[in-house]
């Protein structure tokens, strides 16, 4: 195991950790500003209710997805101080002006909301919960610019031994930057919105039929479901994009071997990614093509000519990623995509129809769809990340040339054991925290926010 | 004035910003399991920072992704340097973050016993690197001529560094009474004002002990002469004044002369490093300097304006949060965390 070796795998751990929390505060965020403006405009009670109760849930992740972040930002130094050298003068501004712009407005105006409900006229305070919301996905923007540098470079130089900025405003107008935010962004929603109507279901089904819960159950399905038609909408835009600028991570998230025209679409692919070739496998003919151009006609590049064309390009060299894991993430993200856009849709349905006596085999099919977009955003992330290797920043920059040249395997070893250990108590915690507060009678909140002003310790 | 200097008075500012904000709030997580005797009176105190620690911990962030696009090498270097000290830094941070959201929610003695103490560890071990930190940035640490640091965890270590960190935890704590004495009530204000009186002499001490440490262990003295300048002096003097005040129970006084201490304590430093922001031990001329660790000018350029406009704004909404948040708590006070 050498540093390079454990820095990845830090960096996948800490990443994929950091991001089970971020798309619920992006969605969270917007959805309890909906409610809390609701209560707003209708001085309805029972919105104020809905506001607290989803409010405690967002505040429990909110906490762990701030405090993992740090360790995102200190990472490239500490791991990866090659790539910081080479690429800082441009991938360091997005992250200091998302703290600056974004990470500031977020956290100041949080602090706002949760102590200040009657501290602050009304519509002051219900300001600050949507500045929260702007603030976190502007967040989301600054970090998604960054990252795109890294899938297309723009707007940069190679000068003085290392990459400079040329152009900020190619850096914020980044193509890939505005297919792939979008994605990140109704992915959020839906992440959210499936949280909504998975706890609403279990309050609905195991514990109170209130109407708290009946307006969140169908929130959360309305929610859910454009999430998830949106996302699947923008991730198809996205895929044709990729298509142009990283053909190889399409070819591999295809397993398409060879140069094909009319390309076919692989359903399932056994393959024996060593000699690049399929053991066993079923395509439609055609199919890829049309999601590639529209049409069904037209070339979509393989992995062998891919790779020829790069070692042409950048010289000898291994420039394929690894393809099982392309293929497979790939896959999993698009069909926990749709199984999603089937379960919102059923479940807004119901909703629409009044019909929240779930069946129990639908309660459960609707409980556990929560974790359908956690494995969707996971395995999407893990796809476009790996996918890129052996590229850090695509075409300019390889992993193997960024990671630290003085950190020792042992020190990243360490930390890597260290961060770990730590996220793994703390999901233990707070998965506890949020069980307790989502099975919480919501006519306690009132009595509960009452016993903070009452001396009941005393 | 180059754009290399404005950035390098950025980051001092930015590092100002997050000392004296941070710093109190260390100071009050220090404080915590001493100064409330019960669950009521530690909630109370820890409302105090409730609404202001994560924008106060911004500033943090700000001075590291700063850092990282003003000068990267700067950045690429302390941070890959002091990676055994950062690991400890960042677990703290993550621990602390969590315990001021998570400690109030579950009504069980053990529950919040336990995260109190995480608060305490969490705010104790930062307060104290801190101080470690920025002594071996003056102090130098080994980096050779391709800006790589050559040392491990114990080069970090020394005596004079330690002393630099016990100052910074003191001043810190102490920081941390003061502001608790302006926002607490009744007997947990008798218990703030009591723990500041205390804490004045041993943070006057370490500290003044520290500056004289320092003419022998760095240049930052030398550099300005048998002249001390006017920095040192004020950050001194409003510290000696702390104890008058305190005498004359003018916290308010007190509390603004620990900030003037920390600035100027700040600013200090960052004069006797410039125009470096890393000193070599090996060599002077590898020493990391506005120059060689920095942006293209076009970079400098671009953030020199984002900062320029949004600087004063967070500084707009952050005052107005201290304003809102204004009424001192007590045991009796609506609380939240």
């Amino acid at each position: 195991m050498d540093a390079l070796f454990l820095a990845r795998w830090q960096f996948a751990i800490t990443t994929v950790y950091h991001f089970f929390f971020v798309p619920v505060t992006l969605g969270l965020s917007i959805a309890v500003a909906i409610m809390q403006t609701a209560y707003y405009r209708t001085g309805n009670e029972s919105y104020k209710k809905m506001t607290k109760f989803w409010g405690k849930l967002f505040l429990i992740n909110f906490a762990i997805g701030v405090v993992t972040g740090i360790v995102q930002e200190f990472q490239f130094g500490m791991n990866w101080s090659q790539y910081s050298r080479f690429m800082g003068d441009i991938f360091g501004a997005p992250l200091a002006i998302e703290a600056l712009l974004a990470f500031f407005m977020e956290s100041t105006f949080l602090g706002v909301w949760v102590f200040g409900w009657d501290k602050l006229p009304k519509k002051a305070h219900l300001a600050s919960i949507w500045l929260v919301a702007v603030g976190s996905n502007l967040s989301a923007i600054w970090i998604l610019a960054a990252n795109s540098f890294m899938q297309q470079p723009v707007g940069y130089a190679i000068r003085n031994g290392r990459a400079e900025m040329t152009d900020f405003f190619a850096l914020i107008t980044n193509g890939h930057l505005w297919v792939q935010f979008p994605h990140v962004f109704f992915g959020a929603v839906a992440t959210a919105g499936f949280l909504i109507l998975s706890i609403s279901a279990f309050q609905l089904v195991k514990k109170q039929k209130h109407e708290v819960f009946l307006k969140s159950f169908k929130f959360g399905a309305f929610y859910a479901l454009v999430g998830s038609v949106l996302v699947i909408l923008v991730g198809h835009n996205q895929a044709q994009y990729m298509i142009k600028i990283q053909p190889m991570k399409m070819a591999a998230a295809e397993a398409l071997w060879n140069t094909e025209n009319p390309a076919a679409m692989s359903l399932f692919t056994f393959g024996d990614e060593k000699n690049r070739k399929d053991v066993f496998a079923i395509k439609i003919p055609g199919a890829l093509s049309f999601l590639a151009y529209n049409k069904f006609e037209g070339e979509v590049r393989g992995i062998n000519q891919l790779q020829a064309e790069a070692e042409q390009k950048f010289g000898p060299g291994d420039y394929v990623p690894p393809v099982a894991i392309s293929y497979w993430t790939f896959r999993i993200m698009v069909g926990a995509g749709f199984l999603m856009l089937l379960i919102a849709a059923l479940s807004l349905y119901k909703a629409m129809k009044n019909r929240y006596e779930l069946k129990p085999m639908m309660y459960k099919i609707v409980f556990w769809s929560m974790l359908l977009p956690v494995v969707a955003n996971t395995t999407g992330w893990l796809f476009t990340e790996i996918a890129r290797q052996p590229w850090t920043v695509f075409g300019l920059f390889q992993t193997a040339q960024s990671v630290s040249n003085t950190v020792s395997a042992g020190e990243v070893l360490f930390s890597l054991i260290a961060y770990t250990l730590i996220y793994a108590v703390l999901m233990v915690i707070m998965i506890k925290l949020m069980i307790k507060y989502a099975s919480r009678n919501v006519d306690d909140i009132e009595a509960e926010e009452a016993e903070h002003t009452v001396l009941s310790n005393a | 004035m180059d754009l290399n200097i404005i950035w390098f008075i950025l980051i001092t500012i930015l590092f100002i910003g997050f000392f004296f904000l941070e710093g109190f709030d260390y100071g009050v997580g220090i404080l915590l399991p001493f100064l409330g005797k019960d669950d009521r009176s530690r909630r109370a105190v820890i409302n105090t920072i409730g609404p202001h620690w994560d924008g106060n911990e911004v500033w943090l962030l700000t001075a590291g992704g700063a850092s990282f696009a003003a000068f990267p090498n700067w950045y690429a270097t302390m941070f890959s340097g002091f990676y055994l000290a950062l690991v400890v830094m960042l677990l703290a941070l993550i621990a602390r973050g969590v315990a001021f959201e998570y400690r109030s929610k579950k009504e069980d003695k053990v529950w919040r016993t336990r995260w109190d103490w995480v608060i305490f560890i969490s705010s104790f071990i930062p307060a104290l690197l801190w101080g470690v930190a920025i002594s071996n940035l003056i102090r130098g640490v080994p980096i050779d001529e391709n800006m790589n640091f050559t040392g491990n965890f114990f080069t970090l270590l020394n005596p004079y560094s330690l002393v630099g960190g016990l100052a910074s935890l003191a001043l810190f704590t102490l920081h941390g009474a003061l502001f608790l004495s302006l926002k607490l009530t009744d007997e947990l204000l008798d218990n703030a004002r009591k723990t500041a009186k205390k804490l004045w002499l041993p943070a006057t001490v370490l500290l003044f002990a520290y500056v004289i440490y320092g003419y022998f262990e760095t240049d930052m003295f030398s550099k300005l002469g048998v002249n001390p300048g006017v920095t040192p002096i004020i950050a001194g003097a409003a510290l000696l004044s702390v104890g008058y005040l305190l005498k004359i129970q003018k916290e308010g006084w007190a509390f603004i002369m620990t900030a003037l201490t920390i600035t100027f304590s700040t600013i200090t430093v960052f004069i006797g490093l410039f125009p470096r922001v890393m000193v070599s031990s090996l060599n002077p001329d590898w020493s990391l300097t506005i120059y060689n660790a920095s942006s293209s000018p076009y970079t400098l350029q671009v953030m020199s304006i984002v900062a320029l406009i949004f600087v004063p704004i967070v500084l707009g909404y952050q005052i107005w949060t201290y304003w809102v948040f204004r009424k001192r708590l007590s045991t009796k006070s609506k609380l939240e965390y």
